[in-house]
């Protein structure tokens, strides 16, 4: 499984998307769909960059693999504290925007544009498998 | 990602924003327009036709100016969305609390 290990640090969004954005392309996604994927991916990094490791530094992993039958699989892996994004709550989108609170709105782009989501907790890891579905 | 002044028009500042709206670019579309505010602008229309990737982070932004025009007395439109860029808006709620046309000249007669 190709794989990608990085500082969690802003500085290396660029590379990571890119690293993504390259498994999509390959796997043969328009770029209508690649756009979502570099937008969930950016989502759930930028969330670890921010909120994995209060007080210090940890790494970030990615994997990205496709297959045929099932389209693209990506893996991010942090050793953060415990945090599963898919049981965060969504945010309400139906409020005026002087009160509109921007949290949780990425984390609503990545229920919304993954075809379906996993989150586990092994040992000191949190792992999150996205898969993209081929139409 | 490129944010450009395009002139001026019925007091409206016109800007473009083109490339890439993400968590590492938006802290100079805010820094610019912040700018734009500072010399006495606060009225907007910004044209995102060449916009094609925009997140949270994005939006953010965004709405940091649009709430800093709002306590000013001022205003921002946006023009010309598409593609992944139009849905996360939709998906976001914010086609609703931000005016948004089809192109700038639309905008223009509104404003």
């Amino acid at each position: 499984m190709p794989e990608i290990k990085s500082a969690a640090k802003i500085e290396h969004l660029k590379r990571l998307i890119e690293f993504v954005a390259g498994h999509a392309e390959m796997a043969g996604f328009t770029v209508n769909r690649i756009n979502k994927i570099k937008l969930v991916a950016e989502e759930v990094l930028v969330n670890i960059f921010q909120y994995a490791y209060p007080g210090t530094d940890g790494d970030v992993v990615l994997d990205c693999r496709s297959e045929d039958d099932v389209g693209l699989i990506l893996e991010i892996s942090d050793n953060g504290i415990p945090f599963n994004i898919l049981e965060f709550p969504d945010p309400d989108v139906t409020t005026d925007f002087s009160e509109r609170e921007i949290g949780g709105l990425g984390v609503l782009f990545v229920k919304e544009m993954v075809d379906e989501a996993r989150y586990r907790r092994k040992g000191n890891s949190n792992i999150l498998t996205l898969i993209f579905r081929k139409e | 990602m490129n944010i450009i002044n395009t002139g001026k028009e019925k007091d409206c500042l016109i800007v473009s924003v083109e490339g890439r709206m993400d968590a590492v670019s938006t802290p100079e579309f805010e820094q610019t327009l912040g700018g734009w505010i500072d010399e006495g602008n606060i009225r907007f229309i910004v044209d995102l036709a060449g916009l094609d990737y925009i997140s949270s982070a994005g939006l953010r932004g965004i709405l940091t100016s649009v709430k800093r025009l709002k306590a000013e007395g001022g205003q921002i439109v946006l023009t010309t969305l598409h593609g992944t860029v139009k849905e996360v808006f939709e998906i976001s709620g914010f086609s609703t609390i931000i005016p948004i046309f089809e192109s700038v000249e639309d905008a223009l007669q509104e404003m």
